[in-house]
């Protein structure tokens, strides 16, 4: 039996290290079933436009191959997600580039590019429209410019969803919000912009799908395994596309390599257009894209530009503001409107507006859709605002802490959605700390002094920010999770969710719950694949919710299972020697303290017990459903009250270089403090830090998709930067530890918070050390170059832009007969 | 078709293919060796890292017709058996006790060049391990916890005094 | 993996002999192929025109370094960890050594040999510029013979070179009378390791008594080849290193680079860099 150890706090091995240090662990590609065919996708090569006709080329015995159009889906031609306008195959118009129009199937996935090259499409082409600005030229009116139809869909033309959140009663809140503006000493305008930025999980998209038929040959089932965060929305897409019955979508998720918002729409896409060579061709069909193709094809983060005007006072107090956000949600509508909540929420940041009206915006534009990407909207409004709040320090003369000192949020305050702060929130003392441990006071004056003489000069600054668990407003809600624990034939727990692990630590964390309520040893506790069959729905794998939501449904779960066994609770003491009273077990009582030997006993307790019980009743299954707590409440229409149960609080302290010879910006440390309540694994909650740290880097100052007409040319990960390890600053990661009554043990989410943070303070310390005030990220060295070079480069007319074809790679280009 | 010989993880092989074939699809396709990943296919994110003589290479980059007579190890040939159960690397152990491996995908190539640093570098300094990983990516970590799981390896070394 | 590998066809000569008797035979069948790190790139990009390649990575007589008290001759199929690993190269010729260093990754090094990095004259690669400050000379073998040329006039164009279809490139050659020279060298790349230049420079000069007596300078990503920047050399030489050589440099540079705009960066930005490196360069001659 290995050493037992105490549990929540600590941070044992995770669940499935073993098999991934090895080798051994099994992802989507890795796996052959027997008889399995391989799918590719023919795309789309105009942004819009419709198709006029399709030709198979005859140098291709096309007999070998199963071929898919929109004519063969049994059910709706739509990947639902949160309407019915994202067709699954393409039939008439084209909304961007590379849009699936067919797929094919073939044995030999050596034949199926020639294939895929071999089927001309031809098309009418129209202009596309490609940003913000020109979708809203559309929305306003000129019809030529109009990209998405709303009919049917909500929304207006070209225009997915908007959102209104006003601070106060309306109808009074306007011109209170006028007012204020009109008395206040200074009024601070800024406009700031964010790219798309491409996950980059090293594992791209993929799946095996198999349909199944009944005695009749009538299709009977579809099961579908693959890499992705969110089962039952896969079977929920499957459900429409194929006309069968949930029960009868089966999905398996295969260890996924990385995801990050990347794996929770998309799935619904790939799996779709497996299932239907799967039914077509009566093989099991394997589809895993390659990079180029995962890059044009699947999801980025949604561009966004975002407006603000605010009003302050003389001594630093915002009186009133006005946040206008615009998103790019491409060309169908996917999750854009749940990323613009999240995005029109945090929008306020950690900060007591007086009076605040949000207009927020998705618009459409003929890109491929937009998708979930770890923060979900918060980084892009938390970005404008972070870098706002440094602006408007300097419009009235204060640094950029003490405005922020006079501005933050506080418990018992309300946000802007009228929410009231009730657990305790520390934003004063996070920010002091902070800046104690980056050193940040006596560095900003050390590079004040030296950045007079430097070429390279040194900046600081920092972003307090805050980001929701769980899903927003009435969300949880209408999830209705589910969660249960099996006991198995040996007794062990085995816990049985649709949340998914993609690195981030799900079953580590869910163990380590179950352990610590059952009182037994981390290893005895085992995790199901996550296989709709066989699992109930969890709920996604998204918006943090993970750790706080589905752990304490496993807690309750675990509970439950205790009191089933007629096992003491888990908070009674445990051993019958001790004396504690109930509902206050000293220390020594927890299982954190237990000895090797307590563990012993209540592990073997706990088997025998269970087994026990299986004799006598045959099985054990224990569940727990979410139930949304009394005192939170969210009205849609208003848009009005809780929006999270809990918040993560936090600050970020950048430290960066600037060069002046090569206008490379770099981050030489960073210090990242946030209070996520109890930190269940200690080394895997550093672990979401830095990487969500380093994926902010990216974000801010390497990572930049280049659209040419709707396409990304940078397709190659050659070409799409992300930084490697010797890019990165060393990351220092602190915790405060405030619990949640909402989480297990008091823990809040962590995954999606370090994303928000990096670009705003590293675009703040960069402002620090070049005294330039960069508004949009990716901030590249060109564009550093572009506003701190005015002098002409020469006399010469070097280079030109009618070279300007980004496609080309003048760099790596194998060109025949070189 | 060609047939090409070579030595994986101290076992001899034969393998028949197109002699452009890349070693990594050999390995996974032929040789059910699926612990090498592709992640890019053009030499950049690392996750198809194997030691070819010793010597890291990227299997996506190598045509089979060169691995003739070559002995390579892939992530199945790190761990060893002892008395039929399996022992960890070091480096193995390392991984899983600091938290180098989240999704694990680029864990394998990680893992192999760490192996191939150690060689070089028994106890590596910060930057012999940044400029030593460079060519694997990692998306999950933001690379600190590999670093300490390297240099956690490194510090084994210091101790055993292999740094095999 | 966009190609179909059944379409292609790689063989293996024995001997270097055997390959350029190969070579001579039907030179336009045949495309060599050393380390793979760009062919084999094209090759899962479906990007290859050509069908039928012949390996030269194991041809043991081309991968050598020979350090005379003259020179040093490296074999085309030396590898960059080769290159990294030799203690002559480290001390005698710091830009190709640093060079070496910038290739790719470690992986990419332990594949990757000189000869394919010139071969393959990417306007960006990382050893050219090293290799045009030191004004080496590469000696071409066929099977009817061997020439030596300037490296300086390998490449014609963009991907263009001297190099016939029957030839191999065999060695470079780089003379060991750098003593004296003050060295400087920087690349501007998408990132600090495993980057493709935007911008780098190579740089030696000789000074006696403060002025610049001798003075050369290798560039990548500013012309459509890998080049020496002779007018701005010219600019330079005799001269002492003072802010109106430098401007003038400056302004010679912009005469002969013809940057472009890329995927990867802009004209403006690759010019301006360069000018800004040769500066920084020029002032540690002012001393």
């Amino acid at each position: 039996m290995p050493e037992p150890g105490p549990i929540v706090g600590t941070s044992p091995i995770r669940k499935e290290g073993l098999a991934k240090v090895t080798g051994r662990a099994q992802y989507v590609d890795d796996i052959t079933l027997p008889g399995m065919w391989y799918g590719a996708t023919v795309r789309s090569t105009i942004a819009r436009g419709c198709i006029t006709s399709i030709a198979y080329d005859p140098a291709i015995d096309w007999s070998q191959f199963t071929i898919v159009t929109a004519a063969d889906i049994p059910g709706e031609n739509t990947i639902i997600h949160l309407t019915k306008d994202h067709p699954c195959l393409a039939s008439e118009n084209i909304n961007h580039p590379a849009e699936p129009i067919l797929l094919l199937a073939h044995p030999d996935k050596n034949v199926l590019h020639a294939a895929v090259e071999a089927v001309h499409v031809t098309y009418e082409d129209f202009p596309g429209v490609f940003t913000i600005e020109d979708s809203e030229t559309g929305a306003a009116g000129d019809t030529s410019k109009v990209v998405w139809d709303h009919r049917g869909h909500g929304g207006s033309p070209n225009t997915f969803k908007t959102f209104l959140m006003q601070k106060g009663d309306d109808p009074l809140a306007d011109s209170a919000l006028q007012a204020a503006f009109q008395s206040a000493d200074f009024i601070v305008e800024g406009e700031y912009r964010t790219g798309a930025q491409e996950h980059l999980y090293i594992e791209n998209n993929g799946v095996i799908a198999e349909a199944f038929r009944a005695p009749n040959g009538s299709l009977d089932s579809i099961t579908v395994s693959g890499s992705m965060q969110c089962p039952y929305y896969l079977v929920h897409a499957l459900e429409l596309v194929f006309n069968l019955p949930a029960e009868k979508c089966r999905v398996i998720q295969t260890e996924t390599g990385g995801a990050f918002g990347g794996k929770e729409d998309f799935p619904s896409v790939i799996g779709s257009h497996a299932a239907l060579l799967a039914m077509k061709s009566g093989h099991p069909v394997k589809i895993c894209y390659d990079r180029a193709e995962d890059l044009i094809a699947t999801t980025k983060r949604h561009p966004s530009r975002t407006r603000h005007r605010t009003a302050v006072s003389r001594d630093g107090k915002l009186l009133a503001g006005e946040i206008e956000v615009a998103i790019d949600g491409g060309a169908y509508a996917t999750l854009s409107a749940v990323v613009l909540s999240r995005a029109t929420i945090h929008a306020p940041g950690p900060y007591h507006w007086p009076h605040l009206t949000v207009r927020a915006k998705a618009m459409a534009t003929n890109i491929a859709p937009h998708g979930a990407f770890r923060g979900f909207g918060a980084p892009q409004s938390l970005f404008a605002l972070e870098r706002h709040m440094d602006k408007i320090a300097k419009a009235v003369g204060l640094t950029p802490e003490e405005l922020r000192r006079r501005n933050f949020l506080a418990t018992g305050d309300h946000t802007a959605t009228g929410q009231h702060l009730t657990d305790p929130v520390d934003m004063q003392g996070l920010l002091t700390r902070a800046l104690h441990e980056s050193n940040y006071h006596a560095k900003r004056a050390e590079f004040d002094r030296t950045n007079l003489t430097s070429t390279i000069k040194r900046g600081i600054g920092f972003a307090a920010f805050m980001h929701g668990s769980g899903f927003t407003g009435s969300g949880e809600r209408r999830l209705n999770s589910l969660v249960k624990i099996k006991i198995t034939p040996e007794g062990r727990p085995c816990i049985l969710v649709s949340s998914t692990e993609f690195g981030q630590g799900t079953n580590t964390i869910l163990s380590q719950v179950c352990a610590q309520t059952l009182r037994i040893p981390y290893d005895e506790v085992l995790v199901a694949q996550p296989d709709t069959a066989i699992v109930p729905n969890s709920g996604p794998t998204v918006a943090s919710r993970t750790a706080m939501i589905v752990g304490k449904l496993v807690e309750r779960a675990s509970e439950s299972v205790l009191a089933t066994l007629g096992l003491p609770p888990h908070s009674a003491p445990l051993l019958s020697s001790r004396s504690a009273a109930e509902g206050s077990a000293s220390p020594l009582d927890e299982p954190s303290n237990y000895t090797a030997d307590q563990f012993r006993t209540t592990a073997d307790q706990f088997r025998t017990t269970a087994v026990a019980y299986l004799a006598a009743h045959g099985s054990l299954t224990a569940e727990a459903r979410y139930e949304a707590p009394n005192n939170i409440f969210w009205d849609d229409d208003q848009y009005k009250g809780d929006a999270y149960p809990t918040y993560a609080w936090a600050v970020y302290v950048a430290e960066v270089t600037v060069d002046t010879l090569t206008y490379i910006a770099e981050v030489k440390n960073f210090h990242a403090l946030q209070d996520v309540g109890k930190v269940i694994h200690p080394i895997l909650a550093k672990g979401q830090i830095e990487g969500g740290v380093a994926q902010g880097i990216g974000y801010a100052l390497y990572e930049k998709c280049v659209y040419v007409d709707g396409l990304m040319r940078n397709n190659q990960m050659t070409n799409y930067i992300m930084p490697t390890s010797a890019d990165l600053p060393p990351i220092h990661v602190h915790f405060e530890e405030t619990p949640s009554i909402h989480g297990p043990q008091g823990a809040k989410g962590i995954g999606e918070l370090p994303m928000d943070g990096p670009a705003p303070a590293i675009l703040n310390a960069i402002e620090h050390a070049t005294g330039i005030a960069f508004t949009e990220i990716p901030l590249l060295p060109e564009d550093i170059f572009e506003r701190m070079s005015c002098t002409p480069v020469g006399s010469n007319e070097v280079g030109g832009t009618e070279d300007f074809k980004p496609a080309i790679d003048h760099d790596t280009r194998v060109e025949a007969n070189a | 078709m060609t047939t090409v010989h070579f030595k994986i993880n101290g076992e001899e092989k034969s393998v028949a293919a197109p002699p452009m074939k890349r070693l990594l699809d050999v390995l996974r396709e032929d040789l059910h060796l699926t612990g090498a990943k592709e992640g890019c296919g053009e030499g950049e994110c690392g996750s198809c890292s194997i030691l070819m003589n010793g010597e890291l290479v990227n299997s996506c980059l190598v045509p089979i017709l060169q691995a003739e007579g070559t002995h390579i190890m892939t992530i199945e040939g790190v761990a060893h058996l002892v008395e039929k159960n399996e022992k960890l690397h070091p480096i193995q152990q390392s991984f899983l006790e600091k938290g180098g491996a989240q999704c694990g995908i680029c864990t394998p190539g990680m893992i192999l060049a760490t192996h191939y640093l150690l060689d070089k570098y028994p106890q590596p300094t910060l930057l012999q391990i940044q400029e030593g990983l460079a060519g694997n990516l990692c998306r999950c970590t933001g690379y600190m916890r590999i670093f300490d799981a390297v240099q956690q390896a490194g510090r084994q070394n210091l101790t055993t005094g292999v740094a095999e | 993996m966009r190609s179909n590998v059944a379409d292609f066809t790689l063989i293996a000569p024995p001997t270097l002999n055997a390959t350029l008797e190969i070579l001579a035979c039907d030179s336009s069948l045949y495309t060599p192929i050393a380390g793979g790190t760009e062919l084999m790139v094209a090759l899962s990009a479906n990007r290859l025109a050509q069908k039928n390649f012949l390996s030269i990575k194991h041809l043991t007589e081309l991968r050598f370094i020979d350090a005379t008290p003259d020179a040093i001759t490296i074999g085309s199929g030396t590898t960059f960890t080769d290159i990294r690993r030799h203690a002559v190269i480290a001390t005698d010729l710091p830009l190709l050594n640093q060079a070496a260093s910038w290739t790719g990754s470690i992986a990419n090094q332990n594949r990757g040999t000189l000869g394919g990095n010139i071969v393959n004259a990417s306007p960006a690669a990382d050893s050219p510029p090293a290799l045009l400050a030191y004004d080496a000379t590469v000696t071409l073998v066929s099977a009817t013979g061997t020439r030596t040329i300037p490296y300086r006039d390998f490449h014609l164009g963009y991907k263009k070179t001297v190099l016939r279809p029957d030839e191999l490139l065999y060695s470079i050659k780089i003379k060991r009378n750098f003593g004296g020279y003050i060295t400087y060298t920087r690349k501007v790349g998408t990132r600090n390791a495993q980057a493709i230049s935007k911008v780098a420079l190579a740089c030696l000069a000789l000074l006696d008594n403060g002025v610049v007596r001798d003075i050369r300078i290798g560039a990548a990503s500013l012309h459509e080849t890998p080049i020496r920047c002779t007018a701005t050399e010219q600019s330079i030489l005799n001269q002492p290193s003072t802010p109106s050589t430098i401007a003038a440099a400056r302004a010679a540079l912009a005469t002969e680079v013809r940057p472009i705009d890329d995927i990867r960066s802009t004209a403006k930005y690759r010019a301006a860099v360069a000018a800004s490196l040769l500066e920084e360069f020029l002032r540690t001659l002012s001393g």
